[in-house]
């Protein structure tokens, strides 16, 4: 599963370009399922027949990243992020197009590093004119981190494992799961990380009966970090609350329940901010039961994201008995 | 000029029927089906049996204030309705009502002002409308709490083919939609001037879910600050450069497929276009965008200087350019298109 992983983490899907993505997924899954669909918004929908209720899982395909706004005179790049980036930690980084052009991040003289913003910056990508600069690159192009996938033996390092690691956990648990109790309908959500967009549409075309997401949250296990009760290597979490949702009590007892009876470790999750796709499943038409399960992950939305892979193992377990566990609300 | 009727039309959000009536009257001969929905949005209906169902949708309402208090001196208090900036607001003539009584912002004469106070921006909250009333109960004869005020700003032409008016946000957006409904198209088209967009795109997501559109196009007029002390990085758009294509905003992301197709008409047309340089800001392609189940959706915008101020600026040709490209797209997909 190592080598999936690999391969998710390091393909390219910035919110908006996940096509990489889900070309990838598409084969990786397409002989386990009944049925792959694509819709208007691009989520790609795997579709596992066994039951007469819908449960609809959710991993994002997307990424962090940056857009072109601006090429000057001098084939330099002006930009503006793609989802939730700290311009801080882009300096020192590079970044790659989808036709493979690599871009070096630059900032302006400052005064003071505090004053540091992304219309600071700029990236270099070995241009000496705007026209030489306009042969790789147009504006409105964009771009992911560049950085190589790393195993550390336990834990695993890489760019996007927010959220690709819930994508490999996706998948492998499709190819594992036998007898679903439900009709399965996997999302690999596009745009998630620009606003939960894809979620949102997918969910009013399937009306599920059940919503589960899959994510990464954050960590209290380092170096005076903020407090957080979740830490790597403990087991995958169920989730309390996001900025985004508050799961359906029920559904996180249920999860509970799962975990507990097939000795699955789990961590209770207050993830004080953020969101997932949980937040649009759950206000779908009348109202759908929603909860989560996120993997521990140190680092998120820099290039360096880090996770332990016993919880991602324990994720594929706990995600294949919750296809094959009936939800009763 | 439908543009200067529209500029000049009293429509804040929420109060948009005076809009509603020019672009009904100036459409009159070229649509047989109307529909106004529980909102307001108001959208023209060209019916045709085949061929993708297409929205098109520019705003009808522009940012405004609004009277929550009338004092004892006959002083008007108010809130602002939409992002309107505090620093454009003193000292400018506005129109009141339903009676439309005109009146002044006013604010405390330079020579009266202590040195502290010429250094600051004076909040929104601390200015008042003059209607010329001396009392409140004399005030309360011509307009009521609750009542919209806008600027009072006649449209001109001025320069070079450059015109100046209030509104141009989204007015600018309105008369190039009526403009690309004058003509036919093979397939269903559904021009949707929507209500509410400037305090939260709430007309456009109402009348998305009841057209059902296969994609959809935003018409907007759009932030341009190409002038003096911007670096040419911050200039968003510029005038004269012709429409300008949104990739990405606050709200939603473009179809690639639709944005390849209007640069691809453009070029093949010689229509000049450029793309927004600045991802802030949402519009109506947000809650089109995830209508129902997903809109792949487009914004096209005329560049303007000094949207959501008393008076914004823009360049005719670049109007022009923009019912030329939105024309030339739609005919482009009347054979169907592939997002």
């Amino acid at each position: 599963m190592k080598e999936l992983i690999k391969r998710l983490v390091e393909a390219y899907g910035p919110a908006g370009s996940e096509e990489c993505v889900r070309n990838l997924i598409m084969e990786e899954v397409r002989p386990y399922v009944d049925e792959v669909q694509v819709d208007a918004l691009g989520n790609l929908i795997a579709i596992k027949r066994g039951g007469s209720k819908k449960l609809m899982l959710s991993s994002h395909m997307d990424e962090i990243g940056v857009m072109v706004t601006h090429i000057d005179e001098n084939g330099f790049l002006r930009f503006y992020n793609v989802g939730g980036l700290s311009p801080f930690s882009l300096i020192g980084n590079r970044c790659y197009f989808a036709n493979g052009t690599v871009g070096v991040f630059g900032t302006e003289q400052l005064d003071a590093m505090k004053d540091l913003t992304m219309s600071k910056m700029f990236i270099d990508i070995g241009a000496a004119s705007r026209e030489e600069a306009a042969e790789k690159v147009r504006i409105g192009d964009t771009a992911a981190i560049k950085r190589e996938f790393v195993d550390l033996g336990n834990r695993l390092v890489a760019k996007a494992m927010d959220d690709r690691i819930a994508c490999a956990i996706q998948i492998e648990a499709l190819k594992q799961v036998e007898k679903p109790v439900y009709d399965v309908y996997a999302v690999f959500s596009v745009q998630e990380e620009v606003g939960l967009r894809g979620a949102r549409v997918a969910a009013f075309g399937i009306t599920p009966d059940l919503g589960i997401a899959i994510d990464v949250t954050r960590t209290g296990d380092t170096p005076k970090s903020a407090t957080m009760d979740v830490a790597l290597g403990k087991g995958p979490t169920v989730k309390v609350r996001d900025s985004s949702v508050l799961c359906t009590p029920a559904v996180r007892h249920h999860m509970e329940e799962v975990a507990k009876a097939n000795n699955i470790p789990y961590q209770l999750e207050v993830l004080e901010r953020g969101g997932t796709d949980a937040g649009a499943i759950q206000l779908t038409k009348s109202g759908v039961p929603a909860g989560v399960m996120s993997i521990p992950c140190r680092y998120i939305h820099t290039a360096s994201e880090m996770v332990d892979y016993r919880d991602v193992e324990h994720g594929v377990r706990f995600l294949v008995k919750l296809m094959e566990t009936e939800y009763k609300g | 000029m439908l543009l200067k009727r529209l500029s000049e039309a009293f429509g804040p959000s929420g109060q948009e029927q005076d809009v509603r009536a020019v672009l009904q009257e100036e459409l009159n001969d070229y649509i047989s089906e109307w529909k106004r929905d529980a909102l307001g949005n108001l959208i023209a209906v060209k019916p045709a049996s085949s061929g993708p169902r297409v929205m098109l949708a520019a705003h009808m309402d522009e940012c405004g204030l609004m009277v929550t208090h009338v004092d004892g001196a006959g002083l008007l208090h108010f809130r602002k309705v939409g992002g309107l900036d505090d620093r454009v607001l003193v000292s400018k003539s506005v129109v009141v009502g339903k009676k439309r009584v005109a009146g002044v912002i006013g604010a405390k004469a330079i020579h009266l002002q202590k040195p502290q106070e010429r250094t600051q921006v004076i909040p929104h909250n601390s200015l008042y409308i003059d209607i010329g009333a001396k009392s409140k109960e004399e005030a309360l004869k011509m307009v009521n709490i609750g009542d919209y005020v806008v600027f009072d700003t006649k449209f001109g032409e001025f320069g070079t083919g450059m015109v100046k008016g209030k509104a141009f946000d989204d007015r600018a957006g309105c008369a190039v939609l009526a403009e690309v409904l004058k003509e036919d198209y093979s397939m269903p088209v559904y021009g949707a001037f929507t209500v509410q967009e400037e305090i939260g795109l709430r007309g456009a997501g109402v009348a998305a879910y009841a057209v059902d559109p296969d994609l959809a196009i935003v018409l907007e007029g759009t932030t341009c600050n190409d002038v003096s002390g911007a670096d040419e990085h911050g200039y968003c758009t510029h005038l004269g450069g012709g429409p300008a294509i949104t990739v990405m905003d606050a709200s939603a992301i473009s179809n690639k497929k639709m944005v390849a197709e209007l640069v691809r008409l453009a070029e093949e047309h010689n229509i000049p276009y450029q793309f927004k340089r600045s991802i802030t800001g949402g519009s109506d392609a947000g809650r089109i965008n995830v209508s129902r189940d997903g809109v792949p959706v487009v914004v096209v915008s005329v560049p303007c200087r000094y949207i959501h101020s008393p008076v914004s600026v823009l360049q005719l040709s670049d109007f022009e350019h923009t019912i030329a490209l939105v024309k030339l797209f739609l005919r482009s997909i009347e054979g169907g298109f592939r997002v």
